[in-house]
């Protein structure tokens, strides 16, 4: 057991996959000698080479069209796309082709490449480069889709989608990085479409993703010990698959549901979830389901302007009491 | 120290492999040749003819993009190509699959929308893949494949075969703008891929000379450093010489290469394209004059390769294997509605 970060965990999750698989191959923009823009690579270009290594030209179709081409011929690439919100630079290949390809060619085409995005807010990057997009790559069938929210899980999920045999899109989250967490030794594997129940509790269901993991445990904590409320927090970790069983045992047990999303509002995750909660548990519940989410504007990249625009603690907390009073 | 670094102005003798295009003259072709390049070339033309006509009695719907007139562009390509190279195209894909060796049959299947086409029915015209013949399809957004053509010789590189990526796109995809990526990465890795930009003159339904600033494709590597010739893609042998050359030069790893094959296109750019852009006397001038089979036809005839008899036993060969595969794909069954939910994950 060591103490490590988000940002080392990347990092220790790439090499893990590179050193166990030959045909893992990694391509981005300053990914190699430069190390990472958010230094979540650092290490990996000395270890494993150029070739292994590849640091690209700014061509976010040529990255994505390079891995996918690969990926064709069974090659399992890892494709940076700097930051998520350039995913709308190469949505042709997110949305048109690594996720078709494998239904339109009757299953012959395979598609094993994972593409790491650093998403979220929290930086003052403003409207560009703060977006919470895990929504886009959810909307498109052929895609799989992973958020971790913590170094363990950093490594554990990474393992999973380069080991997987469909395009994972991989979304880290960028003011996770600094974060530091306890991570077991030795090789780490976990899997794609689980759920993970956080904090036990019988009165909510509060599901959140990233970021939002850890300021909806905080609020359980703080709802538990000033109002008496007691919260069962699920980190979703992984959109599609979705864990559906969790999420809906959970809401069986504690009939009331709350999702914590940094995405603005409009077809955010949540909805999703929500969307399925009142079909297939409608009878369990004794409340409305109540989103928690950004607004649905473009980020704001003043420090009090972001700050309030994100779900905070305090808006988690009055929230839950609100609608549990 | 900006010249210093300009690879182009110091050696461009050096990045040429060829002085002048290869159409000037095509090499002549031995009687095998010839009969291979008729027979492969006239299957496309007559299994795209069939297409059309069974698209106009309404078994096959959707879209349906035909190859005729461009026929000696892939037929001489595949002649240069050694097994383990690998084609990728757009959506005018049928006889890129029928000169990969895809069958006939599975091809046509997949048009009428049957359970034996290539894809079960789920890919249709644009989305036919065949791994076992190194055909990674069949794409239908303009200039995708060609960033995934770069990405198949970025694999072939890593792994350090000897196969090229044979990535085909038209003077339309030539403007997109992963093009422009694709090339600066394949030249900056010495990838071995030969971009055949299959100039047939009308992108869509917009001429060459009123949608593209350069017209002389060859020359769109330019600023990236790859160097590129025309050929007369008319030609079938001109075609073939060019690839061998292509072919060796990136697999002496020397990056990629461009070749802009002079074609022309007969039929409309789908099949609901009533091609009113040209005139009828434009498309009959091409026909007449340069059609691909017809130059071979006559060449055989003119040294007494062939007889009229013999072409005509070639042509019925061909016919029959056409009409087997429209008969077979008009009565394979339906897709079962159970593959719907197939193959959309692993």
């Amino acid at each position: 057991m060591a103490e490590l970060t988000y940002r080392d965990a990347v990092s220790r999750a790439i090499a893990q996959e590179m050193a166990r698989d030959n045909n893992v191959v990694f391509l981005g923009e300053d990914i190699g000698k430069a190390g990472g823009v958010f230094k979540a690579t650092v290490g990996l270009y000395e270890r494993f080479g150029p070739l292994r290594v590849r640091d690209t030209p700014i061509s976010e179709q040529a990255i994505l069209g390079a891995a996918m081409g690969a990926a064709m011929t069974g090659l399992k690439p890892i494709a940076e796309i700097m930051f998520s919100d350039f995913l709308a630079v190469c949505f042709d290949h997110i949305a048109n082709e690594m996720a078709k390809n494998r239904y339109m060619s009757n299953g012959q085409l395979k598609c094993p490449l994972v593409v790491r995005t650093a998403n979220g807010a929290g930086s003052r990057f403003g409207a560009q480069h703060s977006q919470s997009v895990e929504n886009w790559a959810m909307m498109i069938p052929g895609l799989k889709v992973v958020a971790p929210s913590s170094p363990a899980d950093v490594i554990g999920l990474f393992a999973a989608a380069v080991r997987d045999p469909d395009p994972v899109i991989f979304f880290e989250h960028k003011s996770l990085y600094g974060m530091k967490g306890e991570v077991p030794d030795g090789e780490i594997l976990d899997t794609l479409g689980t759920a993970k129940i956080l904090r036990p509790g019988k009165d909510a269901t509060i599901i959140a993703l990233a970021l939002m993991v850890g300021r909806a445990m905080e609020a359980a904590e703080r709802l538990k010990a000033e109002h008496g409320i007691d919260c069962e927090v699920i980190d979703v970790r992984s959109l599609v698959p979705l864990d559906t069983r969790c999420i809906l045992g959970s809401v069986a047990k504690t009939h009331r549901l709350f999702t914590v999303e940094e995405n603005p509002r409009l077809c955010g995750w949540g909805a999703e979830i929500a969307s399925i909660v009142a079909d297939e548990s409608f009878y369990d519940l004794d409340g409305p389901i109540v989103r928690i989410t950004t607004p649905h504007l473009p980020l704001p990249a003043a420090d009090n302007l972001e700050d309030v625009v994100l779900p905070t603690v305090d808006r988690i907390v009055d929230t839950v009491k609100r609608s549990m009073a | 120290m900006a010249l210093a670094n300009n690879k182009q102005a110091a050696t461009p003798a050096a990045r040429n492999p060829s002085d002048k295009p290869s159409s000037a003259s095509g090499p002549e072709f031995a009687k095998e040749q010839e009969l291979l390049a008729l027979r492969e070339m006239l299957l496309i033309r007559r299994f795209e003819e069939k297409s059309g006509q069974m698209y106009g009695m309404g078994l096959i719907g959707g879209f349906c993009h035909l190859y005729i007139g461009q026929e000696a562009v892939v037929v001489g390509l595949k002649m240069a190509m050694q097994d383990g190279d690998q084609m990728i195209t757009a959506y005018r894909d049928h006889g890129h699959m029928i000169a990969s060796g895809m069958d006939p049959k599975g091809v046509m299947a997949e048009l009428t929308g049957r359970r034996s086409g290539y894809s079960r029915g789920k890919g249709g015209s644009m989305h036919m893949f065949s791994l076992e013949k190194h055909f990674f399809g069949g794409h239908g957004i303009v200039g995708a494949q060609v960033s995934l053509g770069t990405g198949l010789a970025f694999a072939n590189r890593y792994r350090k075969n000897s196969s090229v990526s044979l990535t085909f796109f038209g003077d339309g995809a030539a403007n997109q703008g992963q093009v422009a990526e694709s090339f600066n990465m394949a030249e900056l890795w010495k990838l071995p891929v030969i971009y055949v930009i299959e100039n047939n003159r009308y992108a869509m339904g917009t001429s060459v000379s009123r949608a593209s600033a350069q017209t002389d494709f060859s020359k769109r590597g330019l600023s990236f450093n790859i160097p590129g010739e025309q050929v007369d893609g008319m030609d079938v042998r001109a075609v073939k010489a060019a690839g061998e050359k292509a072919l060796k030069w990136c697999r002496e790893g020397n990056g990629p290469i461009i070749l802009e094959m002079l074609t022309y296109r007969y039929r409309g750019h789908s099949m609901s394209d009533p091609a009113k852009y040209r005139t009828k006397e434009e498309v009959e001038k091409m026909r007449s004059e340069q059609d691909p089979i017809e130059q071979v036809r006559t060449r055989l005839l003119a040294k007494k390769l062939a007889t009229e008899d013999d072409l005509k036993k070639i042509d019925a060969q061909v016919r029959a294997i056409v009409n087997e595969a429209a008969e077979f794909a008009t009565h394979d069954p339906e897709p079962d509605p159970s593959e719907l939910y197939t193959d959309v994950l692993a």
